[in-house]
């Protein structure tokens, strides 16, 4: 199976911070990979120049076959990959509505300066996208009456618009109650069935780890720890000394 | 000797200019406010020494009094404007966008134009009285003015005293640290709105010295503030907004420049020193002495 | 769009009829209105992006200047020609700078803007073969070839400036309400997620500084031919002042509300030089802070309903 994301011999430091180290990460079409560390570890670091954001000191990153290392996120994003944040970005005095027209309006490419921005069209081909995160009921509410949750929601949401091959989620269950993180990510597990994407996740919850992944990827100062099933990844001494603790 | 004339044209200019842009970056460094006002009151300040000069004048003491009516100008418009301005209006902005609070200083601008023509009236004003005092002093064939030369020394003074004051005692540490992250000062304790206050007394009191000791070089008349507001944010765009030295070498620069096309090509007077801004925004936005972020993407 | 370009052909059309039967006297305001509330329009085309211009006098200028010197120079005497010569050059000015520009934000982009348009301001004064500091004035241009008698002459360029201006901020209607707008809207919000999502913030940015460049010139060209008179002035730093305080007035959402702005402004202006000369800065100063703190989203919102709700228009 040839790799969709071919990261080899990473490594970025920030003065005496090692961030990654010789990290080399095979990713292929339609897997489901949780990247777990304590914080620091280099997860966030890994996604930031995968993405573009962040330009390596050494190593190459390879999509599909071609080298990005050097592309910017938008560029990256024309390729394919596409991320959330830990953070949520997105249009705070913009509907939601309007933030995922705006989403879909950037994906498509040339930005139309006479078509109206809410034709019909273009206006159910949002609801639908909505829909498949549960937040068509807040189409009209402007984003910062949203809770992080739903914001998280809509984050997600809108980096699907450009249909990408890989989707980074960067923590995409922090900031959320324990009583919604299960809903919420069964509703982005469903809303990405029908998607050939392969969805990377940053995850502090082992549970999460568990239940949504079937790879997991523990980062160490900067270093690849362990790689397997999340049973075995969790079961290893090292991860078990360094990022989750001791299992009793 | 045109080499000479340029050179201390150029610093004397840079003098006046220097203190006025100090009191602006520093208002800038502390308070994050570009303040379109500055230049009104330096205006006001020039003002002040006029009224106050003559009135000194009538009352009989003698013409070395007038330093003192001068100094006593930027006194009172600092002591007056300051608190007006910083506690009643800037106060109530605090925290929203910055170009919104520059709005709100060109407001002011446009409110202290019309004060000054309502108080002062339209005509101008010739405070002539100080120019004369420290005579004039020869090299050579040249003769220089001795006000001049006193104001070379009053810029530097300034400048040093306000160096000293910032990096070397312990309520300056304070307002550096004000400066850098005024968060972080908070939560140690730091009287964030007291720092303030005193910053912008500051700032308005240096404008307004700057004014009172130029009147004696200009005629005071309306639209003073225009043309002085515009120079020293070329001044502070140029040496970096929120650096003392910055001030000081903005200052020399824009002052140079001009002395510069004014004796060899006079066309070039008033653009020279745009272009300058210009350029060092185009190479070196946070300009010639960090301090701030320019770029965004 | 059918709404907007027949709401707008029917103001327009509303506005000329009027302009025969009011007083003679508001004509003069109201065509300054139109000319000045075009370059404030671009004004608010950029600052719902989110970057502030304190420099629009240079584009103003050189197409005034423009204009003023095809009529003097070129022997161009039609004003539907020198109009759009105006913000043509101001367009082909601001194109080098375009690319710039569009890397800075904030005070640095307002500095900039500020500072270019000072350095021509200051080639204006010294040149003497474009007039030097007092400018120069432009013959009366004819209409669509049809000569303007001296009573028509106000009318007229009204006409003249409420048909451009009309036309040219219908298709800026046009323009926010699309695809293009909304992300504009969007980038003020949040520029590194419209990155991640595919579209150059960059070229964005550039593109609608151009944009405003053009309509700067245009108004700029039909100022100078309404006032019959141009001058170096027009590209200072107050100048421009002026106009943002109007696009601060105005607010981001409505068009109308740019003009109703200008309008106002005009209006102040006139009454206080003639009564109030030594106060009108001052009631200004005073009507952009009750402004500024209470109507933060400009008069536009009262219409627009923005204050409440988040919703674009």
């Amino acid at each position: 199976m040839s790799a969709l994301l071919d990261t080899r011999g990473l490594h970025k430091s920030f003065g005496a911070v090692t961030a990654a180290d010789n990290v080399s990460i095979v990713i292929h079409p339609n897997e489901r990979v949780s990247l777990i560390g304590s914080n620091g570890a280099g997860k966030t670091t890994f996604a930031n120049m995968v993405t573009g954001y962040l330009k390596p000191d050494a190593g190459t990153i390879e999509f599909l076959g071609q080298n990005i290392t050097k592309l910017s996120p938008r560029e990256v994003t024309k390729m394919g990959v596409a991320r959330s944040f830990q953070i949520p970005q997105v249009f705070l005095q913009l509907t939601v509505l309007d933030n995922m027209l705006v989403a879909l309006a950037c994906s498509k490419g040339n930005l139309s300066a006479t078509s109206a921005s809410h034709r019909p069209e273009t206006v159910d081909a949002a609801d639908k996208l909505l829909e498949r995160f549960v937040l068509l009921e807040y189409r009209d509410r402007t984003v910062v009456e949203l809770p992080g949750g739903l914001r998280k929601l809509l984050d997600i949401a809108m980096a699907l618009t450009g249909t990408p091959k890989l989707l980074l989620l960067d923590e995409p269950t922090s900031g959320v109650s324990i009583d919604e993180k299960f809903p919420m990510m069964d509703t982005v597990t469903a809303a990405l069935e029908d998607e050939r994407v392969s969805v990377l996740f940053v995850e502090h919850d082992m549970e999460i780890v568990q239940r949504y992944s079937k790879r997991a990827i523990a980062f160490y100062s900067g270093r690849v720890i362990a790689d397997s099933s999340p049973d075995q990844v969790l079961a290893d001494e090292q991860v078990q000394l360094y990022v989750t603790g001791r299992r009793k | 000797m045109l080499g000479l004339t340029i050179l201390v044209d150029g610093i004397t200019y840079a003098s006046w200019l220097f203190v006025v842009a100090l009191g602006l970056t520093l208002v800038f460094g502390v308070l994050k406010i570009l303040n379109i006002a500055h230049g009104s009151f330096y205006a006001v300040g020039a003002y002040a020494a006029a009224s106050l000069v003559s009135w000194f004048g009538s009352m009989g003491f003698a013409p070395a009094w007038s330093l003192v009516a001068l100094l006593m100008a930027g006194v009172s418009t600092a002591a007056l404007l300051a608190p007006l301005t910083e506690r009643g209006l800037l106060r109530v902005f605090y925290g929203r966008d910055e170009v919104l609070l520059v709005l709100v200083t060109y407001a002011l601008f446009l409110i202290l134009e019309d004060l000054t023509k309502l108080i002062w009236g339209a005509n101008p004003f010739y405070v002539t009285e100080p120019y004369g005092l420290f005579g004039n002093l020869s090299f050579g064939s040249l003769s220089y003015v001795g006000y001049d030369l006193m104001l070379i020394a009053l810029a530097a003074f300034c400048g040093l005293v306000v160096w000293w004051g910032l990096n070397r005692t312990r309520s300056g540490k304070i307002v550096l640290a004000v400066i850098h992250n005024p968060e972080i000062a908070a939560s140690m304790g730091v009287n964030i709105s007291r720092v303030y206050t005193v910053a912008f007394m500051l700032g308005v009191f240096l404008a307004a010295l700057g004014g009172a000791f130029t009147a004696p070089m200009i005629s005071v008349q309306p639209g003073l503030s225009v043309g002085v507001i515009i120079v020293s944010f070329a001044v502070v765009i140029i040496g970096g907004l929120g650096s003392i030295e910055g001030a000081a070498i903005g200052a020399l620069i824009v002052g140079l420049a001009r002395a510069l096309a004014v004796h060899t090509w006079p066309a070039a007077e008033l653009f020279s020193i745009y272009v300058a801004m210009a350029i060092v925004l185009v190479f070196r936005p946070e300009g010639l002495f960090q301090r701030l972020q320019a770029r965004k993407i | 769009m059918i709404r907007t370009i027949s709401l707008g052909i029917a103001s327009i059309a509303l506005l000329g009829l009027a302009a025969v039967w009011i007083p003679k006297w508001l004509l003069f305001p109201a065509t300054m209105a139109a000319s000045h509330g075009i370059v404030t329009l671009g004004i608010v085309l950029m600052m719902r992006s989110g970057v502030v211009s304190f420099g629009q006098g240079m584009v103003f200028a050189t197409g005034a200047y423009c204009a003023a010197l095809l009529a003097k120079h070129a022997g161009v005497d039609e004003a539907l020609l020198l109009v759009p010569a105006g913000g043509l050059a101001s367009a082909l000015v601001a194109l080098p700078f375009a690319p710039l520009l569009a890397r800075y934000r904030a005070i640095f982009f307002a500095m900039l803007t500020l500072s270019l348009s000072m350095v021509l301001y200051g080639v204006l004064v010294k040149t003497e073969t474009l007039g030097g500091s007092d400018g120069f004035n432009i013959a009366r241009p004819k209409i669509f070839g049809l000569e303007l008698s001296a009573e028509m002459a106000n009318l007229g360029m009204f006409w003249l400036s409420l048909a451009t201006v009309g036309l040219l901020s219908i298709m800026i209607r046009i323009y926010f309400d699309s695809s293009r707008g909304l992300v504009a809207l969007a980038i003020r919000e949040n520029e590194l997620r419209v990155e991640y999502l595919g579209s150059s913030v960059h070229q964005n940015i550039g593109i609608d500084f151009v944009v405003s460049a053009f309509l700067a010139g245009i108004g700029g060209a039909l100022t100078g031919v309404t006032l019959g008179h141009i001058e170096p002035n027009f590209s200072y730093w107050t100048t421009s002042g002026e106009l943002v305080f109007a696009a601060i007035l105005a607010g981001h959402h409505s068009v109308g509300a740019v003009y109703i702005a200008s309008f106002v402004l005009e209006l102040v202006r006139s009454f206080s030089a003639l009564y109030f000369p030594n106060t009108w800065q001052l009631a200004l100063g005073l009507f952009l802070l009750i402004v500024i703190r209470f109507l933060p989203l400009g008069i536009g919102s009262l219409w627009t309903g923005k204050n409440k709700r988040g919703q674009t228009q």
